[in-house]
């Protein structure tokens, strides 16, 4: 194979704009947001807008430098058509050989110090295109509709500041060059998360999700600062021989594939890294921040805590995945943590799923459970189904939260809860609920809706990986989540309308909804927000005349076209997005363009161009059979030192070839959770008797069961009541003791003392030494004086005798010298 | 003739003098002792300008001659107040300038 | 003491007139009257101008009489005069600690002989030819000497002001 030129453009060198840009609108909003017409949105729309022109710029030109790495013919349409044809039989693997696509790389230093260079910088390669491009566009969509969902709110103008921050600090991390640059993006998502999910933070349990958000995320960071540290220590010799430091993201991925990482710097720092996944991802035990952080406005939650930011602890581990690769072994079919933790993850959140009654909880564990599909993903080494189950997931996710915002907006008047103001809300809320059911159907994976593509080319890839625990993992989480989200369709949409969506309009019944919420807590809550006591700070929802212009009609009607719009086109991105890498169909776009090809680069041609990935980079493929093999492999990047003067910057992974036969027991699955939930749903919240109605109060096991899953494994309870109370009640005490013995005894112990040799000290050395010494040498002047009165007798024939007496002496010293 | 005569005598007399000087009461006498040890020098210098062979000596002599002349006359005057005011010259008595 | 360019005249004269004036010194310095050491001091003078004229220089001779003899030792007298009460021989000359002065004196005298005698012990004056002309010594006076001859002048006309300012009554 050739060596062929890669293209690069405008767009791809300057892609480093892309997150200047919010960042300026963040500061604009905040310095001008509140004097302008719209009160600052105009800024933020406008800022994610101008990313997202960049940000396809991008793309468009990624996808030129692909091709013209000679990787990926693109299979147009009537080739498509013979693709799906083929895909039904398993075909013979496609020859043709793939080169490493060198990633767009600029860095420039911040500052530096001993040697070690911090800088910012742009790291641009499919994933961080793909990222880039979702990133925005989701981010523009829930700005426009936050525009009419969170209209006349107290805190309007910040809360677009604090959603365009957000963006900036997710697409810093994106494309970050170095850890230290991913660092600074992770931590402003989570400063951005605080401040949002908080953003009424005026209800005491908004606040406390939103710190509790905060500090869970917080101890899984620790894993990122030690995580980066080893990293660091493990990759820097190695990354300075080749022209880079130990934070430099190529460099480590370099360094974990060369052969000479040490297998337990790779295995320690990718767990400590890997925590820090946990903890921002939400991946079991941490992850009970996310379902709290449902406290926070809607838009919010679309956002960051289903699309965007959970994604950044997937993020990580992609982007590092040769450091997992190697450190965790997952070329092999070992068992390994991030494989461990994404399983359960899958089926401890799709079971509490079932026993929410908060609509927006239900989302929340949702997206629990499908973040640890993508960890699980990532872990039996399916990295192109995972990350493409991230681009997917965003979009139907996004589109799922968006309808809960639609539906409390102008359903259910203001509230989440399913099973007291919703039901039957399909005939008064078409757009919603026909977007709602898209959604769900691409999440449970049905075919031919994206997420079946993502979703089940994971659990395929499971098999054929030799993962096979995982496998049945993955399939049992895929009835699960068609079972429960059965079950919140049917509550939201079907069966008879329940308190607000039946239209009562409750002035009384809405202040016992309030007075209850609030006493109640978090589960049910109001994002509206307003203070319970007196001060009705909004203007379209004058509680005090209960003039809704929203509720003119008294019932629930279809939102207005700014809610509306986002969610048609996420709900048509959310069938069309999984065409990009659909093998049923023979498309393998999303593969060309994002996967790194596991291609060893020739050392001595990379580096002579320097570290700016220039429009006049080569790179030599050295004849690796393509990645659409099935069998595994024993050679290659990831799996054997790379030759000498190469460079492999990408493991080899395997992809599995896609068949309807595979792909039948996932799809029967779904089938069968989607039925039976029905089923069990009319029984239990319809009218038509079944077995399985009334079970928790019959059945006692079924009771632990549910009681069990409601205190949500008593997870909560474990860390708040024992581990935070362990911690604070016995160390607060014996900080408070050593406080005020120890450090207070130290402080008047050593006051005390001073006082006392202050006064020992004036005693004995100021009075007796002191004045002694002064007292003495006036003393001895005064006698020494009175001793040399003598000479002065005011006798002349004295004064006589000493100057003569001088004078004799004075000669006898002359002569005495002049001898 | 030998050169150490002259000078010779001119330290005896210096001698003589100081020892007049020291051990005398009387200020008129101290004063006396003064006008030797004068002598003295003189003797000196005229030995000395003998022996050099220039006058330059000679004048040296002339100008003490005077100006001993003159510190006599000051002398004596101030102790002639001095006797007016206590009564006495002897030195052993006039010490009101004792520290 | 025979040595070819020695006069031994002119020695034994100056060894008879030493020792008249050294003696007449040390009776100055310890008679107990004023007077009589007045007079002895006259003595001494006397022995200088004689020294003077032995050693040629007779125009300073001649100054010495006029002026020490004839002018300082009668003003020595006045003052003496003026000063006591009584005449004669009168208490205690010397002062308490008069014994002082000895070793002082002796010390000075020791010194001084000592560095005499080491350097010109061994020389001789040439006899001059002749007597110290007056006018090397005038010409001293009014050519390089003129300065310190004036301020003589202004020194002697202060001496006398103020010997008149001192002791006139008032």
């Amino acid at each position: 194979m050739t060596a062929a030129t890669l293209t690069t453009g405008w767009f791809l060198e300057n892609a480093w704009l892309i997150p200047i840009i919010p960042a300026i609108g963040f500061v604009l909003i905040i310095a001008l947001g509140k004097r302008l017409p719209a009160k600052g949105s105009e800024i933020g729309i406008a800022s994610i807008g101008a990313s997202l022109v960049l940000a396809i710029g991008a793309t468009y030109q990624w996808i030129d430098r692909v091709s013209s790495a000679g990787g990926g013919e693109y299979a147009g349409p009537i080739s498509g058509v013979f693709g799906f044809a083929r895909s039904i039989f398993p075909s013979a693997s496609e020859a043709g050989t793939e080169t490493y696509v060198e990633p767009v790389i600029k860095s420039w230093t911040w500052w530096q110090s001993g040697g070690l260079e911090f800088g910012f910088g742009q790291h641009i390669d499919g994933l961080a295109i793909m990222l880039l491009l979702l990133v925005t566009f989701i981010s523009l969509l829930v700005q426009i509709f936050s525009t009419e969902y969170v209209s006349g709110d107290r805190r309007y103008t910040h809360f677009f500041a604090a959603l365009t921050l957000f963006s900036a600090g997710m697409l810093v991390m994106v494309l970050a060059e170095n850890m230290i640059q991913l660092i600074l993006g992770w931590e402003i998502m989570g400063l951005c998360s605080f401040m949002l999910i908080g953003h009424w933070w005026e209800e005491q349990a908004n606040s406390r999700a939103a710190l509790k958000a905060f500090f869970t995320v917080r101890v899984g960071d620790v894993g990122l600062l030690v995580g980066t540290a080893i990293i660091f220590f493990g990759a820097n010799q190695w990354a300075v021989d080749n022209g880079s430091n130990g934070f430099s993201i190529q460099a480590i991925s370099g360094w974990a594939l060369s052969g000479e990482a040490s297998d337990s710097v790779l295995l320690w720092g990718g767990v400590a890294l890997f925590i820090a996944a946990i903890g921002k991802s939400g991946q079991f035990p941490l992850h009970t921040w996310l379902p709290d952080a449902m406290a926070g406005p809607t838009p919010v939650s679309s956002l960051l805590h289903s699309s965007t930011m959970v994604v950044a602890g997937v993020f990580l581990v992609a982007r590092l995945y040769p450091v997992f690769f190697i450190g965790f072994d997952i070329g092999s079919t070992n068992i390994n943590l991030i494989a461990v933790i994404g399983g359960i993850t899958v089926i401890a959140a799709a079971a509490l799923a079932f026993v929410q009654s908060d609509i927006k909880k239900v989302l929340a564990y949702s997206t629990v459970s499908q973040l640890g599909y993508m960890m699980l993903g990532l872990g039996v080494g399916a990295w192109l189904p995972a990350v493409f189950h991230i681009f997917t997931h965003a979009f139907f996710k996004c589109c799922l939260f968006l309808a809960a915002g639609s539906i409390s907006h102008s359903g259910s008047h203001h509230s989440f809860d399913m099973k007291k103001d919703m039901g039957g809300l399909w005939r008064k809320m078409p757009i919603t609920a026909g977007t709602w059911m898209i959604s769900t159907a691409a999440l449970c994976g049905i075919p031919f809706f994206s997420g079946f593509f993502s979703k089940d080319e994971i659990i395929d890839n499971a098999h054929n990986n030799g993962y096979n625990l995982f496998y049945y993992v993955g399939l049992i989480g895929a009835a699960m989540t068609a079972a429960y989200m059965t079950r919140a369709t049917y509550l939201t949409f079907f069966g008879t309308p329940r308190g607000a969506a039946a239209g009562e309009h409750h002035d009384d019944a809405h202040d016992d909804a309030h007075g209850a919420a609030h006493a109640a807590g978090h589960d049910t809550h109001d994002d509206h927000g307003h203070d319970t006591n007196d001060a009705h700070g909004h203007d379209a929802h004058g509680h005090d005349a209960h003039g809704h212009d929203d509720h003119g009609a008294h019932g629930p009607h279809e939102s207005p076209w700014r809610i509306t719009a986002p969610l048609v086109i996420l709900a048509v991105l959310a069938i069309g997005s999984g065409y990009l890498n659909a093998p049923a169909v023979g498309t393998h776009y999303f593969t060309d363009w994002v996967e790194p090809v596991g291609a060893a680069v020739v050392t001595d041609e990379y580096s002579s161009d320097g570290y700016g990935g220039d429009d006049h980079s080569e790179s030599a493929a050295l004849g690796f059979a393509a990645p659409m093999a099935e069998e595994g492999y024993s050679e290659g990047c990831g799996y054997t030192t790379p030759e000498a003067g190469t460079i492999c910057y990408a493991p080899k992974l395997n992809h599995a070839k896609f068949t309807w036969g595979k792909a039948a027991p996932s799809i029967l699955l779904v089938a069968f959770g989607i039925l039976a939930s029905a089923w069990m749903c009319m029984g239990v919240f319809g009218g038509r008797r079944n077995p399985f109605a009334g079970l928790t109060s019959k059945f006692a096991p079924a009771r632990w069961g549910h009681t069990f899953l409601v205190n949500k494994y008593y997870l909560d309870h474990l860390y708040e009541r024992v581990i935070v109370r362990a911690v604070a009640h016995p160390i607060a005490a014996a900080a408070y003791w050593v406080n005020q013995n120890i450090l207070d005894g130290v402080v008047n112990g050593v006051g005390r003392s001073g006082r006392r040799t202050g006064e020992w000290v004036y005693r004995n050395v100021d009075q007796r030494v002191v004045d002694g010494a002064v007292n003495a040498s006036g003393l001895v002047a005064s006698e020494s004086g009175h001793a040399a009165q003598s000479i002065q007798s005011g006798r002349v024939n004295q004064y006589g005798a000493l100057l003569f007496g001088a004078a004799t002496v004075g000669a006898i010293v002359l002569i005495l010298v002049n001898i | 003739m030998y050169a150490v005569n002259f000078l010779l005598l001119g330290a005896v007399m210096f001698g003589l003098g100081v020892f007049g000087v020291l051990a005398r009461r009387n200020a008129v006498a101290v004063l006396m002792s003064i006008e030797l040890i004068l002598n003295a020098v003189n003797v000196n210098l005229i030995a000395f300008a003998l022996m050099n062979n220039s006058a330059e000596g000679h004048v040296f002599a002339l100008y003490v001659i005077a100006v001993a002349a003159a510190e006599v006359g000051v002398g004596l005057a101030m102790v002639l107040m001095i006797y007016r005011n206590r009564r006495s010259i002897a030195l052993d008595e006039l010490s009101t300038m004792r520290g | 003491m025979i040595a070819a360019d020695v006069n031994v005249a002119q020695n034994v004269g100056f060894y008879i007139i030493a020792a008249i004036m050294v003696y007449a010194g040390l009776r100055v310095v310890s008679t107990r009257n004023v007077v009589h050491a007045a007079l002895w001091l006259v003595t001494v003078l006397g022995g200088v101008a004689a020294q003077y004229v032995l050693a040629a220089a007779e125009f300073v001779a001649v100054s010495q009489v006029m002026v020490y003899i004839g002018a300082v030792m009668v003003l020595f007298l006045f003052g003496i005069m003026l000063t006591r009460a009584t005449i004669g021989a009168e208490g205690d000359l010397n002062n308490r600690n008069w014994a002082m002065g000895i070793p002082v004196a002796l010390a000075l005298v020791g010194v001084m002989a000592w560095v005499i005698i080491d350097e010109y012990g061994s020389s001789t004056i040439a006899e001059p030819e002749t007597v110290m002309p007056t006018e090397a010594i005038s010409d001293i006076y009014l050519r390089e000497g003129l300065v310190p001859f004036l301020a003589l002048s202004f020194v002697l006309l202060a001496a006398a002001i103020g010997a008149i300012v001192l002791a006139r009554k008032d």
